[in-house]
């Protein structure tokens, strides 16, 4: 068992992701204040509903710091859907600069015949390289997308996993060292996500 | 790609499941979170949950509902029913919901749709339209408020419409028409909303059979089809439905 710390900024899916990692065996401390952070193992940035609010939120928390030099400290890390879009410079969405942290933008879903926006519901990962989720050539995980904008890194190598959309391929999975994010809903995708979040767990040091 | 979406809707009143025909003739069919439960384990790909007897003094009883089904449940679930204010739309997510449906407020006051999806996000603003075909008209359905008991006059096309730009996420779109009957879903009035809106469509009212549900994902061009009383009474299993349309060669989520 492990402690992990979830930010409380305010923006929805706390209660999902807690009975989740609860439901693993997990310890879950809600943090407003970095001082709650010390006994922590791993930090999950979660996060549903739209870019500004949320900016603002953490904003308004006072945690960013603490959150960039947690990362920067090369400690577990776990962003989910928002949570992986606030890492980034900025995104279409808003008008608020995100964290940074990450080089690169988010961007609304482009237009594809067929193709409905938001993007929502299961979908098949596809692995772009090894990484603490995933074998590169692990297929039939099926998780749950709910989303319109997607994260465009300047970095093509951070990039652990994409996700058909028509004819395009959309960021799924974000891997930078210690640093992971997910544009799905672990919490939400049934087994595969149970099985996923294991993965990550087992591999908190 | 996106798979098709099997989602099982759970009519609730005072805590219990409960399916009527044609919007009456209201049957029990069972507790709740364990029949989510159920579903989720069989392949569910998302839940609903509507409360058909919303009022003030057992709201506390439906955020109890949601609070228990999201302890137990690890799919997504939307929970509808006399839902009318930005602050009871924040309680039910905080209590656990993914998504809320909103129906007779969003047609009362448009604004609560903008509000709503710029407070949490488009995603978990569903809008739910009860529609009937008007008569002596091929091809024109009205939209429907207060549990299928009040016609509004607005013709559903524009309605979806005008929900798609104020900011809903996908819209919950019922024949009221088929609801109950296992007669299979309306087809047209499913085709036809989803042809005028990019958000996805959720067909509901009519599932009778395995053809019905294939045809409402090729021909009705439906992202999701919600299924009830065809579950409930045990007809068909989400299992046997996945298996029917994987056969067919359409995009399921295969069983876990």
């Amino acid at each position: 068992m492990h402690k992990i710390g979830l930010i409380d900024y305010g923006m929805g899916n706390i209660h999902s992701v807690t009975k989740s990692l609860e439901s693993l065996g997990e310890e879950i401390i809600l943090i407003n204040n970095f001082n709650q952070a010390k006994t922590c193992k791993a930090i999950i940035l979660p996060g549903v509903g739209a870019f500004d609010p949320a900016m603002i939120n953490l904003i308004n928390t006072d945690l960013i710091n603490d959150l960039k030099n947690w990362i920067n400290s090369g400690k577990s890390f776990l962003g989910i859907c928002l949570g992986l879009q606030l890492l980034f410079e900025s995104s279409d969405e808003g008008k608020v600069q995100g964290l940074g942290i990450l080089k690169g933008k988010i961007q609304k879903i482009p237009n594809v015949v067929n193709q409905r926006i938001p993007h929502m519901g299961w979908c098949q990962l596809l692995p772009t390289k090894s990484n603490t989720l995933l074998e590169h050539e692990e297929l039939n995980n099926w998780v749950y997308f709910v989303h319109s904008y997607h994260a465009i890194p300047d970095d093509d190598d951070i990039i652990a996993a994409k996700v058909n959309y028509g004819s395009e391929k959309l960021t799924a999975m974000i891997e930078d060292d210690n640093l992971l994010a997910c544009q799905f809903h672990p919490e939400k995708s049934g087994k595969t996500g149970e099985k996923l979040l294991r993965r990550w767990l087992s591999s908190i040091q | 790609m996106v798979a098709l979406r099997l989602i099982p809707c759970l009519d609730v009143a005072n805590g219990r499941v409960v399916k009527g025909v044609n919007f009456v003739n209201l049957r029990d069919s069972g507790d709740p979170v364990e029949l989510a439960c159920r579903y989720s384990d069989e392949g569910a790909d998302e839940l609903v949950f509507l409360d058909i007897r919303a009022s003030v003094e057992n709201r506390n009883t439906l955020i109890d509902l949601v609070s228990r089904t999201a302890k137990s449940v690890k799919i997504p679930f939307t929970v509808g029913g006399g839902i009318d204010s930005v602050s009871s739309i924040n309680d039910l997510l905080r209590a656990g919901a993914d998504k809320v449906s909103l129906n007779s407020s969003a047609v009362r006051n448009p604004d609560l749709i903008y509000e709503s999806s710029r407070e949490f996000g488009t995603q978990c603003i569903v809008i739910a339209i009860d529609a009937r075909r008007k008569v002596n008209k091929l091809g024109e359905w009205e939209v429907y408020v207060k549990g299928g008991r009040e016609n509004t006059g607005i013709d559903v096309f524009s309605w979806a419409k005008k929900v798609e730009e104020l900011g809903a996420g996908e819209i919950l779109l019922t024949s009221m028409d088929g609801d109950g009957t296992q007669n299979g879903y309306d087809l047209h009035l499913t085709k036809s909303v989803a042809n005028v809106v990019d958000i996805p469509v959720i067909a509901s009212g009519g599932a009778g059979s395995l053809e019905d549900i294939y045809d409402v994902f090729k021909e009705g061009r439906a992202s999701a089809a919600l299924l009830a009383s065809l579950l409930h009474d045990k007809k068909l299993t989400l299992q046997e439905i996945k298996t029917f349309l994987l056969e067919k060669k359409l995009l399921i989520r295969p069983y876990e």
